[in-house]
């Protein structure tokens, strides 16, 4: 009840006419930068701070409008993934795997619609989780240690293997290349360079943005030259209008996605990539029936969901302990603080208005979204119809523009375009790009965790076995592992009987 | 087309917003991503500079991460040795990374403006550990030094774990080297971790783990400050404790290595100006900084004593040779 009032408070803040303003130019303009390759949440977020500043928004209107553009860059980063086999932001990796497939079948609207579905389901169940637990899930995210952290980690890299078509091999080799470039860095732990050779540059690592956008942006672009494409489209239009039985298809998907990556989303230590790469592949061994990664409407459901579920997800730390989830959050926390509002254990108490306002915007926020996505999915699947000589240098500029704006750096855009030969050789030798991103962007969470729980035991391996959190998560491995094994060997013998078909 | 020609739009405007207005008389390099606390104080300095009138215009912020300040440094040093326009924020963190020679040249290599506030380093306990003061804790590192996990945001050899080590010496802990230092992605984190119980102390600044001060979800063992902080005066000092220990976190700002005497002397008087005024003091206090100053030539020696200390430390455990 107590709750209900609360919230009841909190959407006459949000219902403001300079809230609701905010609340849908916020998803529209996060919803812009999500779709652009490069751009992401987390500069989408740190672009506006200043303007908040700027038009001298109170925090409550800051912290909503900034949740907005959070919010609208995980509905948009699907946007390119799916059209263009480029995602918009990291969470979105997961998201080409079928939804390019899609596009290419001239199912571009479908995809579309039920990703957006996907995200309304996944971003509004996680909201509801924030509105009910968020206390209560905070705290129950504390007992989580390093050696869960690794856990859950050692747990993604397990089911990595399967996530996409290819040969499991070169998946797990990709996946392992992604790992050793994640290395590259100050070692965060004792703060040893690590090949660097002597570059200052090399010090922060590579920033897997940076590598996201030139392996999947810049390796296409080297494609397409090689094709020597004068005329032609990369994929077909196809339909303009979703269809409203394919939207149905990933409502079980969405379901399931979303509760996956709402807890990948509390846990501080893992985030919305982490939540997205769960969805997909629990999805996958759940109802793959060998048509995941050729363009199942399930598998562009589940990391959306996912990784939406994780963003709000994802809030419940940053708002109840101050300790930020993702890049996003982390920019946010950043504002919140120096707008003198302390994220913690006493903001539910000491600033109502702010925590219900933006529980309740964000509820609004969900709808606009919804609303706003749905009609665009025809202008949207049109950029299909440009021709590719004219969308492919197009792409090369919002690259460059997205790399600089992150890191102000020239030499990141060479970093990118190095990233880029990397993915076309890779996909020349028919290697898939998802597990290089996904080793780049868990292992080095995964390395720090690792290390973490060593320093705590003073290198003793056994304290990774000693947490029963941990002991429960490598079971759950160890049992899905067994279950897809026992799955692929019905799945071979049900195959060759559907050959006959 | 509608999404493409957006596209390009929203570049645009992203680039305008990050680069800011052109043709600025002053100059902020923050040598790290926006957000953080380098970028803060460009930030909120240049703001209070431009609306103090000290400065012509507004000061341009330039964000120029990579390196933990290293990047910045370099490009300061190469480039711009002599541009009188330009301040560079630093603090306490890019000192150790000099003193660990991990800039590229040592603090001679810069003129040492001012500092203008400072994080104040505490160690804190959860608040059922069986530790109620700071003689606990030693006590016990003094006769096991694995016995206790000890934590903060930094990497071993980083302040947060210098600055422990700096109490565990006052205190006569012969193997410091033997402390285990677990690192976090924050102040927020290991705090939350202390609680878990997954750690038993965590080291770190005040400002970003106050809102669990107040809400006695840890306790304080020592403030590494000269005297009682004001936002938290019942909060009780090392020094009050018996250890000459303080642990600041300073904010403050260096520029070029040949900038003139003349230009020198101005920033230090602008810096000055802009401290005394109340807006600073209510600024730093915002943000849970201490108003503190050093300026010119104290403020250099300040910065070669406390390299000088960090770079021995981090001889005797083993981070530098």
């Amino acid at each position: 009840m107590d709750i209900l009032a609360s919230l009841w408070d909190g959407f006459a803040v949000a219902a403001l006419p300079i809230n609701l303003a905010l609340i849908v130019a916020g998803c529209f303009a996060g919803t812009l930068i999500g779709a652009l390759p490069g751009l992401g949440p987390v500069n989408g977020v740190a672009i506006l701070i200043p303007l908040t500043f700027a038009f001298g928004l109170n925090p409550t209107s800051s912290m909503i409008l900034l949740s907005a553009v959070y919010y609208g860059c995980m509905y948009g980063g699907r946007i390119s993934s799916i059209l263009l086999n480029i995602p918009g932001d990291e969470p979105a990796i997961m998201t080409t795997l079928d939804g390019y497939p899609m596009a290419r079948k001239g199912q571009a609207a479908d995809a579309l619609a039920i990703s957006g579905v996907a995200s309304f389901i996944g971003a509004t169940l996680a909201t509801l989780g924030l509105t009910l637990f968020a206390p209560l899930l905070a705290n129950a995210a504390i007992y989580f240690g390093p050696a869960d952290y690794f856990a859950l980690y050692v747990m993604a890299f397990a089911t990595i293997g399967g996530i996409s078509g290819t040969d499991p091999r070169k998946t797990l080799l990709a996946a392992l290349l992604g790992l050793m470039l994640g290395t590259v860095g100050l070692d965060p732990s004792t703060g040893v360079a690590r090949y660097t050779f002597g570059s200052f540059n090399l010090y922060d690592g590579f920033d897997p943005i940076v590598a996201l956008v030139g392996l999947f942006a810049i390796s296409e672009i080297l494609f397409f030259l090689e094709q020597k494409v004068q005329e032609g489209k990369l994929v077909p239009p196809g339909r303009v209008f979703p269809r409203l039985s394919r939207v149905k298809e990933g409502l079980g998907a969405s379901l399931r996605g979303s509760v996956i990556g709402f807890v990948a989303g509390i846990l501080p230590g893992a985030g919305a990539s982490l939540g997205a790469v769960m969805a997909y592949s629990f999805e996958k061994r759940l109802s793959d029936k060998g048509t995941f990664g050729t363009g199942d409407p399930r598998g562009v459901a589940a990391p959306e969901a996912g990784n939406n579920a994780a963003s709000g997800g994802a809030l419940i730390p940053m708002l109840t302990l101050g300790v930020p989830g993702s890049g996003t959050t982390a920019v946010m926390l950043a504002m919140l603080i120096s707008l003198n509002i302390q994220p913690g254990p006493l903001l539910f108490e000491r600033s109502p208005d702010l925590v219900w306002g933006l529980v309740a915007a964000l509820y609004l926020a969900n709808f606009v979204l919804l609303i706003l996505n749905l009609p665009l999915i025809g202008i949207f699947t049109r950029v299909l119809g440009l021709p590719a000589w004219g969308l492919m240098p197009l792409i090369v500029a919002i690259s460059y523009l997205g790399v600089y704006a992150i890191t102000h750096a020239a030499f990141d855009l060479m970093v990118m375009v190095g990233f880029g030969v990397l993915g076309f050789v890779l996909r020349k030798l028919d290697f898939s790009l998802v597990p290089v991103v996904l080793g780049l962007l868990l292992g080095m969470d995964m390395e720090n965790n690792l290390r973490r729980a060593l320093s705590i035991s003073g290198g003793d391996f056994l304290v990774l076995f000693q947490s029963p959190i941990a002991l429960a998560i490598y079971g759950v491995t160890i049992a899905f592992l067994g279950f897809s094994l026992w799955l692929s060997r019905r799945g071979s013998s049900a195959v060759q009987a559907g050959v006959g078909e | 087309m509608i999404w493409t020609l957006n596209g390009l739009r929203a570049a645009g405007v992203t680039l305008a917003v990050m680069v800011g207005t052109p043709a600025l008389a002053a100059e902020c390099i923050a040598p790290a991503d926006p957000g953080g606390g380098w970028d803060f104080t460009c930030r909120e300095v240049g703001r209070l500079l431009a609306e103090e009138g000290l400065v012509e215009g507004n000061v341009q912020v330039t964000n120029m991460p990579g390196g933990v300040g290293a990047v910045a440094y370099a490009n300061v040093a190469g480039k711009r040795a002599d541009d009188g326009d330009v301040l560079v924020a630093t603090s306490t963190v890019g000192i150790t990374q000099i003193a660990q020679g991990k800039y590229p040249g040592g603090i001679d290599q810069m003129r040492w403006l001012a500092m203008l506030g400072a994080d104040v380093g505490v160690i804190a306990v959860a608040k059922d550990s069986d530790m109620q003061s700071l003689d606990d804790l030693l006590a016990k590192l003094k006769e096991d030094p694995t016995s206790v996990v000890t934590s903060g945001s930094s990497g071993a050899g980083g302040w947060d774990h210098i600055r422990l080590l700096l109490l565990a010496q006052a205190a006569g802990v012969d193997a410091i080297d033997k402390i285990r230092w677990v690192q976090f992605d924050g102040g927020s984190p290991a705090v939350t971790q202390m609680m878990g119980g997954q750690v038993g102390v965590v080291s770190t600044d005040l400002g970003e783990i106050k809102g669990f001060v107040e809400s006695g979800d840890i306790r304080i063992l020592a403030v590494l400050a000269d005297e009682p902080i004001s936002a938290f005066p019942d909060l009780p000092t090392a020094k009050s404790q018996g250890y000459d220990v303080t642990g600041y976190n300073w904010r403050g700002f260096y520029t070029g290595g040949k900038v003139s005497d003349e230009d020198y002397a101005e920033w230090v008087d602008k810096l000055k100006t802009l401290y005394d005024s109340p807006e600073w003091h209510e600024a730093a206090k915002a943000s849970g900084l201490e108003p503190v100053w050093r300026g010119g030539d104290e403020f250099a020696a300040y910065v070669a004593e406390q390299e000088q200390q960090m770079a021995e430390i981090s001889r005797q455990i083993g981070v530098i040779q």
